[in-house]
Formats: structure tokens, C-alpha cells, sequence
């Protein structure tokens, strides 16, 4: 109640114009016997000071990585954050507007979502970006079924080397419009997809094959050539990416991708215990950018001839088009791509670099250091990025905790991928070669 | 084109010539839509059956299913709309036009109204 | 606001060599690249980001945040959307590092904490919806009617009564529900609307049977207007066998006063951003819980947050239909929701519905003499007026809505619901002062003047934004969806 204004004078006032003698009349077509006749059961109301000081005491029960050393990543990653990023997103006139309904009103919003599109489509090298979905995994969902409509095929094929819980999401939802997946194994040695060893499918019922780039291992996969064989058949190539590593990777684009999907908390969000972050989903050819889900920003002139923006390709979306929208969505994550434009905007054209070569540099030194420790070894020979698998015959859920009572976050144990002794590790260019070598002597104490 | 233009109860006109039928939207149609900017075209050889929904016009805000007034194989479709989709506003009956269906035999125009008819039948919607 | 020169875009400001932001040094020896990643792997020209230093990119956004209408800006009262003011302590307790710097697949004992605050929100939410449990994991309103017609499917195929596939959906709807129900598979039939704006119980009757899913319905409706038959209608779908879908995009007029489990109800999906005044952020992240009866319990998304003596656990519902985002869902965004709860209580959660709902009224009757009013009772938290009268004088809905940025208010959600011709939604919220819905009360009587004085005055709406009115066609025909290089 901290936050209406409504005095008892201006009460009154209301009831008179309404000519009614209390608030209770406005509730009388509700049936009787339905109305709450007792408080629901919640606590009752906490100051603002008294708030603070939950949260606070909530948030003494977690350990977090101001203070916790993290070589975790699996899809949540710590990278360096620029100060001014928070400061921006903070201003009320991006926090508290909604979907730009009103351009004229709204092209603070607009042209940020503009740029954003154009951040993603030059970094994935498509031609287009929608104005963002609600991670990676539901974009990667949606650009399947997407697929399926475009080709009017209902078989998509995945690579069992996508991120598990992105497995899971995409199931979710093909399996509701009964279109069917197909898995392709990946190879023990090299940890990556074998496009010679892709046999069992039949090619032409495809509507698209899905490549993780680096994959959930952290390996770069030879996505090139699976593009060329699901082109061969008439079906659409997708890619999963990981945006840092489009620093220094071939774009999608330069490999023949038709949709481009990714999760962008690496762009400058913070993990969050894992949300909100944002979806990038991108596409090239007019055929296909007329099926994307989701809103969309363009470029047009106002009644002087003044360059505006408007959300634009409406017909597509569900408050016109209802049961045949291409997409049931509605929000996007406007001020996580917001967060997102910044951070690319600021690194600029260098620092982006820059971030993705120390990602790679750091990884290989924490690698090689992994690998000293006498009885690890590294079970996959593809080239990885920002992180890798290593094999030891140890319980990593115990050495984890040991580890997290020194201050350190070990990586990812894969037990419930079917790899048991296999953990992934992942080094950003915030770890220092210092934590890096504390880790390693912490780690061979345990081993 | 001097053949005999009629329209169906969805606001498409046809103008039949032996067995291609020429299917487009009326002045009205356009009228309501608005400014139309895109147009979903079906591809050639496409076979579509009379009653079905076979292109889509849509202008920024709405979108129209044109149903096929009879049916046949698509042999012909407008390619000037795809770069110029507002054609179906300035000449609906005209440049604006978009597709040639082939039947089989004779094309079944019985139940469509002629100009006079449908001036009629606006009066009522 | 502000100036009406056009902000360059940012690349357009960029300097060869500029930089914003500055890396520590590599502190590890550098190998060279092609040592660590084979050549076919790497980019051959880098991307073109601007080159821009940190002003550059201050200015840059502050001068675009000027060109934009918030609630922090002005009233914004866009029916259906729960514009109300998002309280700034918020931002504060939800940035603690203890939150948003925790990793998702930390070890649960360093996180619970977080757990504990997932699991107090869902408890609690189950309790405004008079409901038993509750998933979190659901991104935005679109998203948990996604979760909520999933479960309601895997409920049906449990029962072995697959053939279940029609979902029935006032005409009056959202249109996500049948944009939602289609991504599940199911055959949307579509319910009319009776004289009182509600669902038409006649024509309900004879639509269900047994291939009936369910009913997806939003009470108060997208009129406003509290469905007064509402027991007698989930009496004849679950007759029917179906179950009760509430979307909760207008929970705003009901909390504390009446429950969706006790109207019927047996899904209830949440917008968190709306009702529980999490910020909208320009159009998200949102945050789309679902509550669901008992029965229904064992099918929700997972992993939901369960207690086990004095320790809170990740679990899998027994039949769940599986994983609907990556992690557990927007914890940040529902991290505020739950702050909004904790700060009001029960009984200042009953203020809310009932000043948002009084708001409403006032407002509708000191309107209803120059707008058109549909159906004349008692609304809820929002009313839809129509813009009919001012049509005859050649002035459309958009053009009171464009005129209506010219006073500094947001303009109410139009064209919406479909049922009404020229429809203009109205929803005040309780955050207001009195001062400022008086003001925009006389506004609105202003436009409905000059309508008829001076017609083009709105025709030509709005003169006093950063832009005047943008060419929709232009950008519809030949899109351009990014910065090219000239």
C-alpha cells in the first residue's frame, strides 16, 4: 500500500461521482459465495527498510561469485561487465515503457532495438535480426519449427552435442505439433559430429539440421559441411552460437546458415541465477524473414521525411494474425538487448576481439595446467574456445564442494550426460592467471 | 479487358477467358484492407481447390486469406507484386490482379454476381 | 520532451581506433591463433562494431532514452498492459551480487537463499490463485499460456483421452490464446460474446463436447468487465471434461478479492511485469508463472523448488511434461515480484484491486457523455470505450490516440478487443494520483471537442513529438531491419 496515492478525501470524491457509498458495490456482480470473505495467507506487509534487510539476509544464505571464483560456464557465463552498462538500462525511460506501440513516442526503444539488430545480424552475418526472444533455447525451438513450416517437412535433426537442456526445450515443444527429431551421435574421439557418419536419415523429409557452435563440449564442430548436406536436400541449416566466440569464428553466415539463434547473457547480462538473459534469433532471405517469430523493428520517415522506426512485419504476430501467427510470442527482451547493444558498443570493434582472444588464451593456459595434474587427461581432440572437457577418475560433486569452501567454483560434472568422470570447465578473460594457478594447486590437493 | 468481370461473396473478382480464370481482389476489398504491402503468392503448379484459401494480402495492420473462386492449377501469378504490392490499391482490378487458375473443362461461374449484383450485395455487408 | 533533431545512429558516430572500454592485459603467455583454432575455423574480417568511447556511448543512449515515453515519464495507461509504477528498491535488493551473480548450476547448498525466495513465490502466488503449485520457469504471459495448455494436454493424453483437441476462446480474447493454443496442436473454436460483454453461455453450451480440451478465459475480460456467469461456465466445460484456463493479464482488479481457483479455474498463468509491477523494460523480460490445481500438479514444467526439512531442492514433477526454458526461469524478474508482495501484504494487496478498480469507474463515467460506451455497468480495473461518435466526424481511434501524445500521456491500447469497432482500453492502474487522472479526463473531453471543431488538428496528431507520424506502409513494403553500410 506504500505506493498508492489515494487519499481518504479523494476516495470520497470517486464514490460521490459515482454515486455509490463504498468500493464494495463495484464488486457486486461477482457471485457472492466466490468472494474472498478473509486475508489471503501471506505475511503482512514489510517496509522498505525491513525489505532490504530480507533480501539482504536472503542473499547471505548464497554464495556468489563476488566473492566465489567461477570456472563454470555450460550456458551461463562470467564475463567482465562494463560499469556503464547498469547506469544506462537504470534510466526510467527504458525500464518503464513497454512495447513501442506508439513509435512516435517510442524511438528511444525503436532505434535501440534497431541497433541491436544491426549489432546481431553484422556479428552472425545474416541479413536480419528480430528484436530478440526469451533465451536461446526457446529461439532455437522456435527456429525449428519455423523450418517446418518454411519446408512444410516435419523431421528436424539435432546434434547430440547441443546443450542438454536445450535438447530438452526444443522436445518440448516439437513434440506438441507432432513434428519428429532425429539425433546425430557425435564421434568419442574428437567430441564433434561426423558429417561422413550421418546414415539413417532420410535427407529429403528434413526440415533443418541444427549445429552448436562451439558445442556444448566447447568444441568447434565442422558445421560447414553439415550446411552443404541439408542444402543438397532442400532443407534449412541452423545454427546455435555462442555470441563471444563470433569475435574471432567464421560467421554463420560465411557458412551457409539460414537461421541463426543463440543466448546473449554473455553480452554483457549478468547470469542471474540463470535469467532473464535474452534470445538472438537472426535469418536471411525475404522468404524467411516473413516467418520469424517475434517483434521487429524497420527503418522509415515520418510526414517531414525525418528518419523514424516502427515495429514493423506486424502481420506475423498474433494480436492480428491469432491462431495463425508464426508464433504465439508477445514480449521480447527489450532491456536485455539493450544490455546487450551496449556491451558490444562499448567494446567496439577491438575490445570485442579482444574479449573472445583472451577467452581462447586463458582457457588453453587453465587447459594445459588441467593437464599436468596426473590423472586428468583431455578425452576429445577437436579444437575448443572458451571451454573443454577434462577426464580424471574422480567425484567432481565432491571436489566441487571442497572447492566452493575455498572460494572457487569447479566446472560442470557431465555424470548426467552418460559421462561420469567428465567435467567441463570454462575460463572468461575475468580470471586471472593468479586464480588460475591457486586453482590448479587447490585441485591436486584433492586429487 | 473487355471479358465480363464477377465477383464472389469474399470481395475477389475473376474474369474467365476459355479456361483461365484471372482472380483478383475488389475495390472494396483493397478499400478495407488499407495500404497493402505484401502480398503471399502461391508457387506455379500449385493445384488448389475451390473455397481454399490459396494467397494472402496483407496490408500493415490486417491480413486477408483469398480463397480460390474455382478450382484448377495456378499457371500464371502477378510478379510485379512482389516489389510493388501496392498496385492492388491503385488498380484492384486491373494491374493489381493476382493469379491465372486453369480448370478442367469449363470454369463453374454460376453463383458469382455480376457488377450490378455485387453493387447490390456492398449495399448489404 | 525532448529536441526534435534526429539522433545519429550509433555506428554513424563511430571513429576508426576509438575505445570504450579497456581489457586488463593477457596475464597468460599468448600462443599464436592459428596454433589454438585451425584457419577454416576463423573469421576472415572482423565484425564492424562502432568505435566509440564510453561519452560518446552515454550520450548516445541518453539522448534516445529522451524520445521515449515511460511511466516514469508520464501516465501510460494502456489497457490490458498494468502500467503502474515499478518501485525503485527493487532494483536495489535484486542487484545484491547475492543474486545476480549466482551461477544456475551452482551447488544447491550455495544458492539457498535463491531457492528459498523461488519457493516462498510460488507458495505465495498459489495462494492468490487459490490454487496448489506453482512453476516458475515460464518467460512471459504468451509463455505460461504456453506451459498451461501443454499441461493441460499431457493431463488429457494421461487420462487416455488424447482426442481432446478443441480449445475454446471468447471472441473477445488476447491473441496469444489462440496463437498458444495452435502451438500446442489444438483447434482453436472461437466463443461469442452476449450483450453484457460477456461469454455467451447459450452458444458455450452447444460448443463443448468431447473433444473439448478446455476454456481459455480472462476475467475480468478484455472489456473490463467481471463475467458474471463465470460459475455456472466452468460448471459446463468440466460437465464437458474439459478444464479452465485463467489468463492472468488482468489479475490487477482481482487480488484479494476473488480467486481464479474458487471461480473454477484449474490453470492460472501470471504476468508478473503487469500485475506484480516487475518494469516492463521496453517491452520485456516478463515473467509468466503458472499455478494449478492438484490434480494437475504432478504435469508442470520442471524443476520446480520443493522443501525437505529445513533444506529447499530442485525436483521433477512426477509426469512432467518436460523443460520449457533453459534454467529455472526469469529469477530476477520474479526476485521483484516478490518483493511487491512482501511490501504490500494481504491487506495492501486488496488496496491495490480496489483502488485500480474504483480508478476505473471514475474514470469511465466522467468519459462515457463524449465516448461511446459499449456496455454501460460497473467495470473492473480497465473499460473500453469507442471511438463511433467521433468516426462520423472523420476523425479515427488512431487520431485521438496520436492527439493524445501531444498532451504527454501515453495513449490507451486501441483497435483492442476486436468486438468493439474503434476500441480504446482505458486502465488507469492504482499508482496514479488522483490529480493526474483528472487531467487526463480532460484531455480526452478536449479531443472529443475539437474532433468536432477542429478535426485535422487530430488528423495531423501528434505535432509535438520527436517524430510526427511514421510511414508504417514504407516500412512494411520494403523493409529495411538494419544498418547497411553506405
Amino acid at each position: 500500500m506504500r505506493y498508492i496515492p489515494l487519499t481518504q478525501d479523494e476516495k470520497q470524491e470517486m464514490l460521490d461521482v459515482l454515486g455509490i457509498a463504498s468500493v464494495q458495490e463495484l464488486f457486486d456482480d461477482i457471485p457472492e459465495h466466490i468472494l474472498l470473505d478473509q486475508d489471503l495467507e501471506l505475511p503482512e506487509a514489510l517496509s522498505e527498510a525491513e525489505l532490504v534487510k530480507h533480501f539482504r539476509e536472503l542473499a547471505k544464505k548464497n554464495s556468489d561469485l563476488s566473492s566465489v571464483v567461477s570456472f563454470m560456464g555450460a550456458g551461463a557465463y562470467d564475463h567482465l561487465t562494463p560499469s556503464v552498462i547498469k547506469h544506462i538500462i537504470g534510466r526510467g525511460e527504458f525500464l518503464t515503457a513497454y512495447t513501442p506501440y506508439q513509435a512516435e513516442i517510442s524511438q528511444g526503444v525503436l532505434q535501440s532495438t534497431f541497433e541491436y539488430q544491426s549489432l546481431i545480424a553484422e556479428i552472425t552475418g545474416m541479413e536480419v535480426a528480430n528484436a530478440s526472444m526469451y533465451d536461446g533455447a526457446t529461439a532455437l525451438a522456435e527456429a525449428c519449427l519455423m523450418s517446418c513450416a518454411a519446408t512444410r517437412r516435419e523431421l528436424v535433426v539435432l546434434p547430440s552435442t547441443l546443450h542438454p537442456e536445450w535438447q530438452e526445450v526444443v522436445k518440448l515443444y516439437l513434440e506438441n505439433q507432432d513434428v519428429q527429431i532425429a539425433y546425430l551421435p557425435y564421434d568419442r574421439q574428437t567430441g564433434i559430429i561426423d558429417p561422413n557418419a550421418v546414415g539413417g536419415i532420410n535427407w529429403s523429409d528434413v526440415a533443418c539440421v541444427v549445429v552448436q557452435q562451439p558445442n556444448f563440449f566447447g568444441l568447434l564442430e565442422n558445421a560447414a559441411a553439415l550446411g552443404e548436406l541439408i542444402h543438397e536436400h532442400g532443407g534449412l541449416f541452423i545454427m546455435a552460437v555462442d555470441p563471444i566466440s563470433l569475435s574471432l569464428l567464421k560467421s554463420p553466415g560465411e557458412l551457409g546458415a539460414d537461421i541463426v539463434v543463440g543466448d546473449g547473457q554473455s553480452l554483457g547480462n549478468a547470469m542471474g541465477f540463470g535469467g532473464p538473459s535474452l534470445g538472438f534469433f537472426a535469418a536471411s532471405g525475404s522468404k524467411l524473414i516473413r516467418r520469424m517469430p517475434g517483434r521487429v523493428v524497420g527503418e522509415t520517415v515520418d510526414t517531414e521525411g525525418k528518419r523514424g522506426f516502427v515495429l514493423t512485419l506486424q502481420t506475423r504476430e498474433q494480436h492480428i494474425r491469432r491462431e495463425k501467427a508464426t508464433s504465439n510470442i508477445c514480449s521480447n527482451q527489450a532491456l536485455n538487448a539493450l544490455i546487450a547493444a551496449i556491451y558490444l558498443n562499448v567494446l567496439g570493434k577491438v575490445g570485442y576481439q579482444e574479449v573472445g582472444m583472451q577467452c581462447l588464451q586463458k582457457a588453453n593456459y587453465f587447459k594445459q595446467r588441467l593437464l599436468e595434474i596426473e590423472g586428468l587427461s583431455a578425452p576429445f581432440s577437436a579444437p575448443s574456445f572458451r571451454e573443454f572437457v577434462i577426464q580424471g577418475d574422480v567425484d567432481w560433486a565432491e571436489i566441487n564442494q571442497r572447492l566452493l569452501e575455498q572460494g572457487f567454483l569447479g566446472g560442470l560434472p557431465l555424470d548426467g550426460c552418460g559421462l561420469a568422470g567428465h567435467v567441463l570447465f570454462s575460463v572468461t578473460e575475468a580470471r586471472t592467471k593468479e586464480e588460475m594457478d591457486t586453482f590448479i594447486t587447490l585441485l591436486r590437493g584433492l586429487i | 479487358m473487355s471479358e465480363k468481370i464477377l465477383y464472389t461473396k469474399e470481395h475477389e473478382w475473376v474474369v474467365v477467358k476459355d479456361n483461365i480464370v484471372r482472380v483478383g481482389i475488389s475495390d472494396y476489398a483493397q478499400n478495407e484492407l488499407g495500404d497493402v504491402v505484401f502480398v503471399d503468392l502461391p508457387e506455379l503448379g500449385d493445384v488448389v481447390e475451390e473455397g481454399e484459401g490459396f494467397a494472402v494480402v496483407e496490408s500493415v495492420k490486417a491480413v486477408s486469406d483469398i480463397y480460390a473462386p474455382v478450382s484448377g492449377e495456378i499457371v500464371t501469378i502477378n510478379e510485379e507484386l512482389e516489389d510493388s504490392p501496392e498496385l492492388i490499391n491503385e488498380s484492384p482490378l486491373d494491374r493489381g490482379w493476382l493469379v491465372e487458375i486453369k480448370v478442367d473443362g469449363v470454369a463453374q461461374t454460376g453463383d458469382l454476381m455480376n457488377q450490378q449484383e455485387y453493387e447490390a450485395f456492398l449495399k448489404g455487408v | 520532451m525532448a529536441t526534435k533533431k534526429v539522433v545519429p545512429l550509433i555506428i554513424e558516430r563511430s571513429t576508426p581506433g576509438r575505445r570504450g572500454y579497456r581489457l586488463p592485459e593477457l596475464d597468460v603467455p599468448e600462443i599464436p591463433l592459428s596454433q589454438l583454432i585451425p584457419e577454416e575455423h576463423l573469421r576472415t574480417e572482423p565484425a564492424e562494431l562502432p568505435e566509440v568511447s564510453e561519452l560518446e556511448v552515454v550520450r548516445h543512449y541518453t539522448q534516445l532514452s529522451r524520445l521515449n515515453h515511460g511511466v516514469d515519464v508520464g501516465f501510460y495507461p494502456l489497457g490490458s498492459c498494468t502500467m503502474k509504477y515499478n518501485p525503485r528498491v527493487h532494483e536495489d535488493v535484486t542487484s545484491l551480487p547475492g543474486f545476480a551473480a549466482l551461477h544456475p548450476y551452482q551447488p544447491e547448498s550455495s544458492v539457498q537463499g535463491a531457492m528459498e525466495l523461488m519457493f516462498n513465490l510460488s507458495e505465495y502466488l498459489a495462494v492468490i490463485s487459490g490454487l496448489e503449485a506453482t512453476t516458475l520457469q515460464p518467460a512471459a504471459g504468451a509463455h505460461g499460456e504456453l506451459a498451461g495448455l501443454m499441461v493441460i494436454k499431457a493431463f488429457h493424453a494421461h487420462n487416455g483421452e488424447s482426442h481432446r483437441n478443441e480449445m475454446l476462446i471468447p471472441d473477445s480474447a488476447h491473441g496469444t490464446n489462440p496463437a498458444s493454443s495452435a502451438m500446442v496442436g489444438y483447434k482453436v473454436i472461437e466463443v461469442p460474446s452476449d450483450d453484457r460483454g460477456g461469454v455467451d453461455v447459450e452458444a458455450l453450451k452447444k460448443l463443448v463436447g468431447p473433444n473439448t480440451a478446455g476454456l481459455m478465459l480472462t476475467n475480468p475480460n478484455t472489456l473490463g468487465l467481471f463475467d458474471e456467469n463465470i460459475c455456472t461456465i466452468s460448471q459446463i466445460v468440466h460437465d464437458a471434461g474439459g478444464l479452465l484456463y485463467y489468463d492472468g493479464a488482468n489479475a490487477n482488479a482481482i487480488l484479494g478479492i476473488v480467486r481464479p481457483g474458487d471461480m473454477g479455474f484449474d490453470v492460472v498463468h501470471y504476468n508478473l511485469h503487469k500485475t506484480f509491477s516487475t518494469p516492463h523494460g521496453g517491452g520485456g523480460p516478463g515473467s509468466g508463472p503458472i499455478s494449478v490445481s492438484k490434480e494437475l500438479a504432478p504435469f508442470l514444467p520442471g524443476p520446480i523448488v520443493q522443501k525437505e526439512g529445513d533444506k529447499y531442492v530442485f525436483a521433477t514433477p512426477e509426469h512432467s511434461i518436460g523443460r520449457l526454458k533453459s534454467f529455472y526461469g526469469h529469477f530476477l524478474v520474479f526476485a521483484k515480484a516478490y518483493a511487491y508482495i512482501l511490501s504490500h501484504g494481504p491487506k495492501g494487496l486488496r488496496e491495490v484491486s480496489e483502488t485500480a478498480v474504483l480508478h476505473a469507474n471514475y474514470m469511465m463515467r466522467r468519459l462515457q457523455d463524449v465516448y461511446y460506451l459499449p456496455v454501460d455497468r460497473h467495470c473492473k480495473h480497465e473499460f473500453v470505450l469507442s471511438g463511433m461518435w467521433q468516426r462520423d466526424m472523420g476523425v479515427r481511434t488512431t487520431d485521438i490516440a496520436k492527439r493524445l501524445l501531444d498532451y504527454g500521456y501515453h495513449a490507451p491500447t486501441v483497435y483492442f478487443p476486436l468486438i468493439v469497432d474503434e476500441a480504446i482500453m482505458i486502465e488507469p492502474t492504482e499508482t496514479e494520483p488522483k490529480s493526474t487522472l483528472d487531467e487526463f479526463i480532460e484531455a480526452m473531453r478536449a479531443i472529443a471537442q475539437e474532433a468536432k471543431e477542429y478535426p485535422e488538428n487530430l488528423t495531423s496528431a501528434p505535432h509535438h513529438t520527436p517524430v510526427t507520424r511514421l510511414d508504417e506502409s514504407r516500412a512494411a513494403r520494403q523493409p529495411i531491419l538494419r544498418w547497411q553500410k553506405p
